[in-house]
């Protein structure tokens, strides 16, 4: 297996190269001590000028914590966390009120400029005139957590035009009190899980996006997470509402500077479509995985879930996971509504000594309610990658429909890719389907592509593209550039 | 807070002072690990969809040692042990757990010997790891230990288990098949009964090198009885271990198998059928381990649900690092006949090899609109059109045993218990 062991020689290669966007940035923090108790979470309430019944919910989610164990059951291992060595509250050094991208922090531009986030993309909503005959291709909004705060959030106010909100969780929570208080928290519960309760607890900030009835968002909107302080956990909290017949398409993307300690990323993202409403949600996952020898790297364990409330409402979920030392990740969709459709497509990827445990929940409420999966997995080095799945049909889902596909793929014998789904049905009117595959690069696919002169490095570059396909399509543009870069980082070097 | 390492030796509550004065060190190593685990709920991942509740409602003493001879050979009848070829075939038949010698017709070319004289156990089940297991071996009695030696033909056996009684009692047969290099075999498993009891049943299968033993189990309970049996397999290599388990009655019924491929070209099929109606819960657990390179498994279990019937499959594949050339597969499937059954099911790969072929699928739904369509247009009524798709349905399964005289047998009983026709139309 001549190719084999030449795509393994390159991916271990790959490890020792560094992190290609490992670098951090310099620039004054504001750092709680380390630690968590009901002290903390009242001063993350207080610099964040909260009103008092988000304080209590905080208080409320931090009590039944407590009571809580970190869940054990997903196939992934960790030295204990300790949450009492952790920071829970980062900002940086506040200025007053950088209400455009001239007051922000230089550093901080440069930053995302080395990401890559296009900022600086409001000229072309000001207006800057394109040569005729060029269509622009739809603009991209940015909302962007440096840390925990964000600093900055562009085309607020063409949104605004629309009547589209987006902007920080903790504006949204000063401006919008009655839509946070009305949905956050209904679809992810508090006490929901270990991580969800642990985040409600001492969120400090993410994305509030709420869609009026009607309204189709005039551009894709964006958030590029960005882990920086040492030792700080983030605590991410994203709310996305979309009344009847509107839609949405959300990006989410993350980098993170390289450093040695693991760190603690445990977002929660909630997401409402009511009827006739649609919402597309994709991720393009990057942060550092930890060096060859597994070390560092970040752990992330995050709570997704959307309800589809309104009848035909849709709520499709894009992933593309390189990075992250663990993953620990099921985005759902509870399909409530009449003929409501959960999609979930996915891509993960490890290497060296990742540890990836993802995949979705479809719990099947309403009639006639449809789900898709399409699931691909590649494992590499000395990499786990687990694919967890749930499909549960409730008794008065007559007509639920669901198609699950989750193939794997092996690059190297010394790693691991597992498949579990779970499936319950209690409606005989149901139909499930479900399939799996676990392979390597067939010898045939490499020699037909060798014969017509590819190097075995573009060979298994084409057939890994090939493998993922199906959920690389159904990525935005703004994306499925970034994501296919991101393959290559993550398995190329080998893989043309 | 801790569900995990609290004491959960309550739960062995009914079984009450018989788990006490055990002196045996293989057994006391089980009771040790009974008294931390209990009986498994829910929370524990192997259990997650079958509750034993059921079981620890009420006190389960020990079978007394008599029993009513008529009744036994009625069952035997019942069962259609007693007439056609079948009734020359040996047997080795138990009543509650005790070997009953009258009714047993011992073969000429296998060697048997009995647990309740040996008293040995073997080596290939995990009392620390799977508390029925820890349970049988404080409490087995008696079983059936045959071995066929190398090169023989041990032809076909009928290892025959029956509860028969009035106040709730449980037994723990403990039961060995070893074959020897080259040998061949036929074991048909038989469990029935009457009455309200647990029959947990422990059997440890060893198949060597060039050996190939074929094994169908008819488990077809009392209606109000439970049934928890955990078969350990393992094969050597170019072994072959061919089985197949039909579940029919019982009101909780779990057919747990764990069968491992020990070394290159071993071959194991673990297929399996269930019909349940009424309440009836059936589970079938499996576990292949492919610990070496070259093997072949293929699974395929199919289900058919009435009533309120709950059906549960979990199967899972693991693949060791060193079993490249692995070729697995796996299908599960269901039909749901009634608004109020339910299936649950988690096909599981757990793969470490990368040069390996395996695949699962599942699904479920109901009778096929279209089908039935059609038969319908021809002028079959629908109740016997149902009918005809259900056995169509079964059949296919039923094909995959590859013994005939087995095979008549599981069709027989399995027509009896088919479902009211219309029941849930």
């Amino acid at each position: 297996m001549p190719a084999v062991t030449e795509t393994r020689e390159a991916v271990e290669k790959l490890g020792q190269s560094s992190y290609k966007w490992g670098f951090e940035t310099d620039i004054d923090m504001d750092v709680a001590p380390k630690g968590l108790n009901e002290d903390t979470i009242r001063l993350i309430s207080a610099r964040k000028e909260e009103p008092e019944w988000l304080l209590e919910w905080r208080l409320a989610a931090f009590r039944v914590w407590l009571k809580m164990d970190d869940p054990k059951w997903a196939k992934v291992s960790h030295p204990p966390i300790d949450f009492q060595d952790l920071h829970y509250y980062a900002a940086p050094k506040k200025k007053p009120g950088p209400k455009s991208l001239e007051e922000v922090d230089p550093e901080l531009l440069r930053t995302y400029e080395k990401l890559g986030i296009p900022l600086h993309e409001q000229a072309m909503l000001a207006g800057v005139e394109l040569p005729e005959g060029e269509t622009a291709r739809p603009p991209v909004a940015v909302d962007a957590v440096f840390d925990s705060v964000s600093v900055v959030t562009t085309f607020r106010k063409n949104l605004e035009e629309a009547g589209v909100i987006f902007c920080p969780i903790s504006e949204a929570v000063k401006d919008h009190p009655d839509l946070v208080r009305q949905y956050l928290g209904s679809v992810v519960p508090a006490g929901d899980n270990f991580y969800a309760a642990l985040n409600s607890a001492v969120f400090t900030d993410g994305s509030f996006v709420y869609v009026p009835k009607g309204v189709r968002c005039p551009m894709e909107l964006s958030t590029y997470f960005r882990i920086n302080a040492r030792n700080t956990g983030q605590f991410e909290r994203t709310l996305i509402v979309v009344e009847d017949s509107a839609s949405v398409s959300y990006l989410e993307g993350c980098t993170a500077p390289m450093r040695d300690e693991n760190q603690l990323h445990a977002a929660v993202v909630e997401l409402v479509a009511m009827e006739d409403a649609s919402i597309k949600y994709s991720t393009v996952q990057n942060w550092y995985p930890g060096d060859e020898n597994g070390r560092g790297g970040i752990y992330n364990f995050v709570t997704k879930r959307g309800a589809c409330r309104g009848a035909r409402s849709k709520i499709s979920w894009t992933q593309v996971e390189t990075g992250s030392a663990i993953t620990w990740k099921y985005p759902s969709c509870i399909l409530q509504g009449e003929g409501s459709v959960g999609e979930f497509y996915s891509v993960a990827v490890t290497n060296n000594h990742q540890q990836a445990d993802t995949g979705t929940k479809m719990i099947h409420i309403g009639r006639n309610t449809r789900s898709t999966i399409i699931a691909k997995t590649i494992s590499a080095g000395r990499s786990d990658s687990t694919y967890r799945g749930l499909v549960r049909v409730l008794p008065k889902a007559s007509g639920a429909r669901n198609f699950t596909q989750c193939d794997s793929l092996l690059i190297g014998d010394q790693c691991g890719a597992h498949t579990v789904p779970y499936i319950e049905n209690r409606n005989m009117g149901a139909r499930i389907e479900h399939e799996a595959t676990t392979s390597k690069i067939s010898e045939d696919q490499l020699f037909y592509c060798r014969q017509r002169g590819l190097s075995e490095e573009d060979s298994v570059g084409l057939i890994v593209n090939g493998f993922c396909r199906d959920v690389l399509k159904e990525l935005p543009m703004e994306f499925a550039v970034e994501a296919q870069k991101l393959l290559q980082i993550s398995l190329e070097g080998s893989v043309g | 807070m801790n569900a995990i390492t609290k004491d959960r030796s309550d739960t062995l509550a009914p079984f009450g002072s018989r788990l006490d004065g055990v002196t045996d060190p293989v057994r006391k190593a089980a009771i040790g690990a009974l008294h931390r685990s209990g009986l498994p709920d829910r929370r524990v991942e192997e259990w997650r969809y079958t509750s034993l509740r059921f079981l620890t409602e009420t006190p389960l003493a020990a079978p007394v040692e008599v029993y009513d001879a008529g009744q036994v050979q009625a069952q035997l009848e019942t069962l259609g042990l007693t007439t056609g070829p079948l009734a020359d075939v040996p047997r080795v038949v138990f009543v509650n757990g005790r070997y009953a010698a009258p009714f047993s017709v011992l073969p000429s070319e296998v060697d048997v010997s009995f647990f309740a004289k040996t008293q040995t156990f073997g080596t290939l089940s995990c009392p620390d790891r799977d508390p029925l297991t820890a349970l049988n071996t404080v409490l087995a009695g008696d079983g059936a230990q045959l071995h066929v030696p190398a090169g023989k033909d041990g032809g076909h056996v009928l290892l025959v288990s029956l509860g028969q009684t009035d106040a709730p009692v449980s037994f723990h047969p403990r039961h060995a098949v070893v074959l020897d290099e080259g040998a061949k075999f036929t074991l048909i498993s038989i469990q029935a009964g009457q009455g309200r009891y647990l029959h947990n049943p422990v059997l440890e299968i060893s198949v060597a090198a060039q050996a190939n033993l074929k094994h169908v189990t008819l488990q077809a309970e009392g209606e109000a009885a439970a049934c928890l049996a955990t078969t350990y397999a393992q094969v050597a290599e170019h072994g072959t271990y061919d089985s197949f388990v039909l579940g029919l009655g019982g009101a909780l019924s779990r057919q747990e198998i764990h069968a491992r491929l020990a070394a290159p070209f071993a071959t194991v099929h673990v297929n399996g059928a269930q019909m349940l109606a009424g309440k009836q819960i059936g589970d079938v657990t499996s576990v292949i381990s492919h610990a070496a390179p070259d093997c072949t498994s293929r699974q395929t279990v199919r289900n058919v649900l009435d009533g309120h019937a709950r059906g549960v499959f979990q199967g899972k594949v693991f693949v060791d690092r060193v079993a490249q050339k692995t070729d697995g597969y796996q299908m599960n499937q269901a039909l749901l006949l009634s608004e109020n059954a339910e299936i649950d099911a988690k096909p599981e790969l757990e793969i470490y090899a990368d040069d390996v072929k395996c695949s699962h699928g599942a699904t479920v739904g109901a009778l096929d609109d279209d089908q039935l369509f059609y038969l319908r247009s021809r002028g079959v009524p629908n109740a016997e059109a149902r009918q005809i798709l259900i056995h169509a349905f079964m059949d296919e399964a039923l094909g995959l045993i590859e013994d005939e005289m087995a095979r008549t047998l599981c069709i027989r009983m399995l027509a009896r218990s088919f479902p009211v026709a219309g029941e849930s139309a």
